[in-house]
């Protein structure tokens, strides 16, 4: 595959290149799922091609295919090195690239049990088998289960000298159950909505979430939540499981640190951000307990955003985002770390696939744990709604203000769980939301959860993304005004 | 797209491999360039040229499908063991139906040479003009102009082949004034029918018409959305209107199938002929796509149905199924929601008090059966006073119900197709409601 990507940078002109990066993806994925104790769809996939990005006089182009003789490698090149002299009939000024040391590597994503190694036939046996659990619970009357596996194998170079060889695999499943009775849908899901739990790892993540273990009691609460009590309405203290803070990071503060988006490179679809470069060390993000970091390296846990190099050549990093509630950093990149004076880029674009760009994107970015055990924060809470697994989830193009509603609720008085809750939502706005953060949980409670679907980029893009989180709790938010009628 | 007798021939060397008691291939795939700008300047411009290759084979009431865009001859040969051990490993479905025979479609003309032949070079001129137009109003430019041809083929081994090509060119652009935003966007099968200059114009005008954005309470109004509005709200029933999805109790539709559902005044039907639509005259396995009326005078006359769910249901197929295997069913893809006579201009005249909405985003399903959906609204939201628009207002967030919002509809424009990005684009009108129910406010 190397002498692939290594003739494609050969067709390079190099007294007109000022920069060129080629990189080479071959990956491989598997889906299987079930629905009401039969095989919903089994299917695998594989795809090959090479994208060129260039640089000349000042302005990007890019081009891709999964042709890869080497009469189609040079007219990819030609093509690429064409659209970037078309993007300087629009200049305005010349693109700089903060320096990044050139770099031989090979990387491999470590696990346990290879995911392409296990049957079909064990696949579709273990999701029947969960399946039939939540189907023997009366009023189940949908049930479904899936698993996902991906292996991608990237060879980078770039004109200054870098190859970087890297394998991800990638494993993901779960299952959810709904129960629709007179005018109500209701869905449990588990370990995790839209899914279920995604992580760099082998099989070995299918059973550690033991999805028939778990299947009859999601089912039981799906059918409970048709005669639960729907959720209130006012200013309430809320407790949120480990799953759903993950994704209030990612809407709330893993896309606001997105430096492409702070600069406007993404207006006209993803949207901007209300942190703008004034806001840099100058904003209190969170209340004094909140702390988040954007880390890309395996030390930080086997997270969707777990690499080695970003697709731009540079190394994997951990960088402060909120140090003690104070907004400390964005994520960059070469080009964008250049426009703020940065020396360096943190490493944090990422492409979805050959015939893609490389663009900003989220590594891990996670809350670091605090103190206690999820039963510890509801006892210590008085008065308050817990809220378990995403529902819906949406927010505003700068990022301001969110809603989102969860599967589960449950109020809590006088420290005990009292009264299951269902349809239960919050909204509220960024920065104050974070700012009444007045206890998170410990490391025995703290998840790296995957979000396997997250959009950005015209054209479009989707990505994987990590979130380190474990419950918290946030005082006087508003509850409830999804069912405002 | 690869010519059909390289598919064919492609198709053949599959059909060599497979032991299967049936097989199926779907050729997709094509070459797309995008051109993007932000900050009055070309920042991203990238090509794709790239071709998939897909497998079914069925065993005995087993069916998988593997996927390569590898054309080798080893690749090919491994595509179809991948398959057929896939299949293999499953338990036997006996709802599994045979496959298609061959079948005639009626022909669609989507493909223009011009959109086909469009370069970088005519992108880039199209996004000078309209950056040249931001600022000369004193805005900042963002978007996209894209150009694509492609297509598919899709053949199995009782003789079904099927096979459909198109181009498409889309112009999108927000344009940002120091504290509003407009935005314009069109998409169309000729680039022709597309004017960078015209859609950077009325970005521009909503832009400046909606500056100094001042506070409206959130609450219950009167509200015209524009078309790029509807379709992104509509667009998130039509999944619901699948004869599976029923099945399966996970659409609203559930025990509502003939009953009155929406207001008098809504008709709605899937017609993948109609001269604004695109995509291909038949479904993923080959059925040629029916003309299927789904809501007539407020009431949900019909489904749309693949053919296994069709016999599970005692009906016909309609030629909207998924490519198999799938959970989904199938689903309506061409809408064309009937409209009226009445301008966006004239509804706003006969507005007292009211919110006029240029487009939504970040749409979710906050109820299922309800249908409630949230969402904010942006790039240019009015207050309307005394038939007039009176000035921006900040943006809103929304909780409401698609059935409440189609139970109050007042006027409809002229049907356009119009294009969002939550949704695929649509032939739908403007419309005026009688009550929508906006929630809170954002700082913006």
């Amino acid at each position: 595959m190397r002498d692939y990507a290594e003739k494609a940078l050969s067709y390079l002109d190099r007294r007109e290149v000022q920069y060129g990066d080629v990189r080479l993806l071959d990956s491989r994925e598997r889906n299987v799922s079930t629905k009401n104790g039969l095989m919903g769809s089994v299917s695998s996939d594989e795809t090959q091609g090479l994208g060129i990005r260039v640089l000349i006089q000042g302005c990007w182009g890019f081009a891709s295919t999964d042709n890869l003789s080497p009469q189609s490698l040079e007219q990819t090149a030609r093509r690429a090195m064409q659209i970037a002299r078309a993007s300087a009939l629009a200049k305005k000024s010349d693109i700089v690239l903060v320096p990044e040391p050139k770099t031989e590597a090979n990387w491999s994503s470590p696990f346990q049990i290879d995911p392409f190694s296990t049957s079909v036939e064990d696949n579709l046996d273990l999701l029947l088998r969960a399946d039939k659990e939540m189907r023997s619970v009366e009023g189940i009357t949908l049930a479904e289960g899936a698993v996902h596996f991906r292996r991608s194998h990237e060879i980078f170079l770039s004109t200054e000298g870098s190859v970087i060889e890297q394998t991800r695999v990638v494993t993901g499943g779960g299952i959810a159950a709904h129960c629709f009775a007179g005018d109500e849908i209701q869905k449990r899901s588990y370990p995790n909505s839209f899914g279920g739990q995604y992580q760099l790892k082998g099989y070995e993540l299918i059973n550690e979430i033991r999805l028939v273990e778990n299947a009859r009691r999601i089912a039981e609460e799906a059918v409970a939540l048709q005669r639960a009590d729907l959720c209130p309405q006012g200013k309430r203290t809320v407790i949120l499981d480990g799953s759903q803070v993950g994704l209030q990071i990612h809407e709330s503060i893993g896309h606001p640190i997105e430096l492409d988006r702070v600069l406007g490179m993404e207006a006209n679809y993803a949207g901007m951000s209300f942190l703008t470069l004034e806001k840099l060390r100058n904003l209190r993000y969170g209340s004094d307990i909140v702390n988040v970091v954007a880390d890309a390296r395996l030390e930080h846990g086997p997270g969707l955003g777990t690499f080695a190099f970003d697709d731009e050549g540079v190394a994997a990093q951990c960088t402060d985002i909120i140090r003690n509630g104070q907004f400390t950093g964005y994520l960059t990149s070469r080009e964008t770390a250049a426009a703020i004076g940065e020396n360096r880029s943190n490493g944090a674009m990422r492409a979805d696939g050959w015939n893609r760009i490389p663009l900003i994107r989220m590594t891990n970015v996670s809350l670091l744990p605090g103190k206690g055990t999820l039963d510890e924060l509801i006892a210590s809470t008085d008065d308050g709604i817990y809220m378990e697994t995403n529902r819906s989830w949406s927010i505003d193009d700068r990022r301001y203000h969110f809603q989102f509603g969860c599967e589960l609720g449950w109020e809590i008085k006088n420290g005990k769980k009292v009264r299951m809750l269902k349809n239960p939502s919050y909204s509220g706005i960024t920065t104050e939301f974070w700012n009444s953060c007045d206890a998170i949980c410990g490391p025995e409670a703290w998840t790296l959860w995957g979000t396997p679907n997250c959009g950005k980029g015209q054209p479009s893009q989707t990505m994987g993304t990590g979130h380190g989180a474990s419950p918290s709790r946030f005082r006087n938010v508003t509850v409830g005004i999804a069912y405002a009628s | 797209m690869l010519p059909k007798e390289r598919c064919q021939e492609l198709f053949s060397q599959i059909l060599k491999h497979s032991e299967a008691d049936e097989t199926e291939v779907l050729i997709a795939g094509g070459a797309s360039e995008l051109t993007r700008f932000a900050n009055n300047t070309i920042h991203q411009n990238v090509a794709e040229e790239g071709y998939r290759l897909s497998v079914r084979t069925v065993f005995d009431g087993k069916t998988a499908r593997a996927t390569t865009n590898k054309f080798d001859a080893e690749s090919l040969k491994r595509v179809v063991a991948e398959s057929s051990s896939l299949a293999r490993q499953q338990p036997r479905d006996p709802d599994l139906l045979p496959m298609p025979d061959r079948e005639s479609y009626r022909a669609v003309n989507r493909y223009s040479e011009t959109t086909a032949a469009v370069t970088p070079e005519d992108r880039a001129r199209g996004v000078v003009s309209a950056i040249k137009i931001a600022e000369k109003n004193g805005q900042t430019a963002a978007g996209t102009f894209s150009t694509t041809r492609g297509g598919q083929a899709l053949l199995n081994s009782r003789g079904l082949c099927a096979f459909y090509h198109e181009t498409h060119a889309e112009f999108s652009i927000t344009t940002m004034a120091p504290n509003s935003s407009g935005w314009a966007k069109k998409d169309s099968a000729d680039v022709r029918d597309i004017s960078p200059e015209r859609l950077a114009a009325r970005a521009a005008e909503i832009a400046a018409r909606s500056q100094d954005p001042k506070d409206l309470e959130p609450g219950k109004y009167v509200t015209i959305l524009e078309p790029a509005a509807v379709l992104d709200l509509v667009g998130f029933m039509f999944f619901d209107f699948s004869g599976q999805a029923v099945r399966d109790k996970r659409s609203f539709l559930t025990d509502r199938v003939g009953e009155k559902l929406f207001g008098s005044n809504i008709d709605i039907r899937d017609d993948v002929y109609h001269p604004l639509q695109s995509g291909p005259p038949f479904d993923g396995e080959g059925v040629r796509r029916k003309q299927v009326t789904l809501v007539e005078h407020g009431v949900v006359k019909s489904l749309t149905y693949a053919r296994k769910t069709a016999k599970a249901m005692g009906t016909e197929p309609t030629g909207h199924g998924f490519p198999l295997p799938n959970e989904w069913g199938e689903a309506p893809m061409n809408i064309v929601f009937e409209g009226g006579k009445t301008s966006v201009n004239d509804m706003i005249s006969s507005t007292d008090r009211g919110v006029l909405v240029t487009r939504v985003w970040y749409i979710r399903e906050v109820d299922p059966y309800r249908k409630i959906l949230t969402g904010m609204t942006r790039d240019g939201t009015f207050y309307v006073e005394n038939g007039k628009v009176k000035h921006g207002i900040r943006n809103f967030r929304f909780n409401e119900s698609l059935i409440d919002m189609l139970n109050c509809v007042e006027s409809m424009g002229e049907p356009e197709r119009a294009s969002g990005e939550e949704s695929a684009p649509m032939i739908v009108p403007a419309l005026k409601l009688s009550s929508f129910n906006f929630t809170e406010v954002t700082k913006f």
